[in-house]
């Protein structure tokens, strides 16, 4: 039985083409379709239902305890980047790794004044709810039940949202929160672009939603966040990550903080950052109109394999196909390479993930 | 959604439309509204010679890539240049200007084998209301 968000009617009387997501019963675009909705995002704004997305509360049972030591010292355990140099309304991308190294999720981690919370990707949120459970201790590790995120995206998304919920954000800068009028705004996105993240009471979802619609906001599936989040380099669960890869051969080293002490994983990554990467990540731009799939293999001059393509679309924004894929760790990858598609060998060139970059 | 009279329809969500000897081969407008947003349209070259149900092509979308499959055996005529700049035509226009080859029919008894518009419509699944 797949699960529906406190947005499902809305969609359905939206016209959205419902599908299974990561358990989830999702918009994956509406009648405007997914070109329509990604440039809306690109040049205007748009409004996710992101209500699957796994929110995680961490917070130290013992009220005394000042500071959430108890919350921190966990999430410093088994998340890859540094959480203590977190300020209180601040959130940080990082990864739960195996001791492999192997990525279980990447997430947002937030702090509050008396929590913090973790947002996990739909399809993993109960595997990282027993995992942190599995190391918690004394620590209350729970999902926060009657809350549901929205994103609201693009270039007027932050204008948008002062003037709907009539509040200030000019000031608020990316990755910070404000929490006002019981709600949260987060300014964070997985488009590329400027934006808002809101946590809100599920039983407000709705009309918060509405809101938006009335101000002409154009709604956007799971179609479009895929196209957006492709275009933006941005890695997606499944496709760019599972357990048999690490942070580092995403490209995440950023996000992974050796010296902050011990993390499950941290050995097997400092190996593999000694004794150089199994594979490494790239974007790959065709010249046809072909679009590489996940899956599809790709060579080099001689034929000799290369790679394989983890995610593909129509670049809705570039208007040609890319690609992200995983590729041997033997530089120097020289163009053209070439994607087998259906049989034919297709030239292309690697080029840098972000294929679209917002002009800021 | 339309199905026009007059077109014969495959379950697998291809129209044709003849015209003496020359099949006009599309996809339904089920089959566009499904796929979405169309950007890339693979046709056979004009003369190839195709079997009843041999797939002739790919459709993709932004999300998938399906194969197309020619209704009728016949030898290919022509290709709708059109779309090779404007694949979205596919969307706006299933029947009319997204038409996607010609075929020159070897065998017009392939054609009893295809649907009647209410037939094909049979096939669908029902609209969803939730």
């Amino acid at each position: 039985m797949l699960k529906r968000t406190p947005l499902f009617e809305k969609h359905v009387q939206l016209g959205a083409k419902m599908v299974p997501f990561g358990g989830w019963e999702m918009p994956v675009s509406y009648p405007a379709g997914i070109i329509a909705e990604h440039l809306a995002v690109r040049s205007s704004a748009g409004l996710f239902d992101i209500g699957h997305m796994g929110l995680i509360q961490i917070r130290n049972t013992k009220y005394e305890i000042r500071n959430n030591d108890g919350a921190l010292e966990l999430i410093q355990r088994l998340a890859t980047n540094n959480a203590s140099k977190l300020e209180i309304n601040q959130c940080q991308y990082s990864v739960l790794c195996n001791e492999n190294g192997g990525v279980i999720d990447d997430i947002l981690v937030y702090r509050f004044a008396d929590h913090y919370m973790i947002i996990a990707n739909a399809s993993n949120a109960d595997r990282v709810l027993s995992h942190l459970k599995a190391s918690a201790g004394g620590i209350d590790v729970s999902r926060w039940q009657d809350r549901c995120a929205l994103s609201i995206q693009g270039p007027q998304a932050v204008g948008t949202v002062e003037k709907v919920l009539s509040v200030s954000l000019s000031t608020l800068k990316r990755n910070h929160v404000l929490v006002s009028n019981g709600m949260i705004f987060s300014r964070t996105g997985y488009t590329g672009e400027d934006g808002i993240e809101l946590v809100v009471e599920k039983a407000a979802a709705p009309k918060i939603w509405d809101l938006f619609i009335n101000a002409n906001v154009q709604p956007c599936g799971l179609g479009a966040r895929d196209t957006l989040r492709l275009e933006a380099g941005l890695p997606l669960y499944g496709h760019e990550y599972d357990e048999e890869t690490t942070p580092l051969e995403a490209g995440y080293g950023w996000a992974v903080k050796f010296d902050k002490g011990e993390f499950l994983g941290k050995q097997a990554l400092e190996k593999e950052k000694a004794e150089g990467l199994r594979k490494r990540l790239v974007g790959v731009e065709l010249d046809g109109r072909e679009i590489p799939r996940q899956g599809y293999e790709i060579f080099d001059v001689q034929g000799a394999k290369l790679g394989v393509v983890t995610s593909g679309t129509f670049s809705p924004s570039l208007k040609k196909p890319i690609a992200l894929a995983y590729l041997t760790p033997h530089p120097p990858y020289t163009s053209p390479i070439f994607i087998s598609i259906r049989g034919e060998k297709r030239p292309g060139k690697i080029v840098d993930k972000a294929f679209y970059k917002r002009v800021k | 959604m339309s199905y026009p009279e007059g077109l014969k329809y495959s379950k697998e969500h291809e129209w044709v439309k003849v015209d003496g000897k020359v099949a006009t081969i599309g996809i339904t407008s089920h089959a566009q509204d499904a796929l979405g947003d169309i950007v890339y349209v693979e046709m056979p070259p004009v003369g190839k010679e195709l079997a009843a149900m041999q797939e002739f092509g790919v459709v993709e979308s932004v999300k998938s890539v399906s194969s197309l499959f020619c209704p009728v055996s016949g030898k290919v005529a022509e290709r709708n240049a059109a779309l090779e700049k404007r694949p979205e035509l596919v969307n706006s226009s299933p029947y009319e200007n997204g038409w996607i080859i010609k075929v020159e029919m070897s065998d017009p008894a392939d054609l009893n084998k295809l649907l009647s518009a209410a037939d094909y419509q049979k096939t669908l699944p029902p609209v969803s209301k939730h």
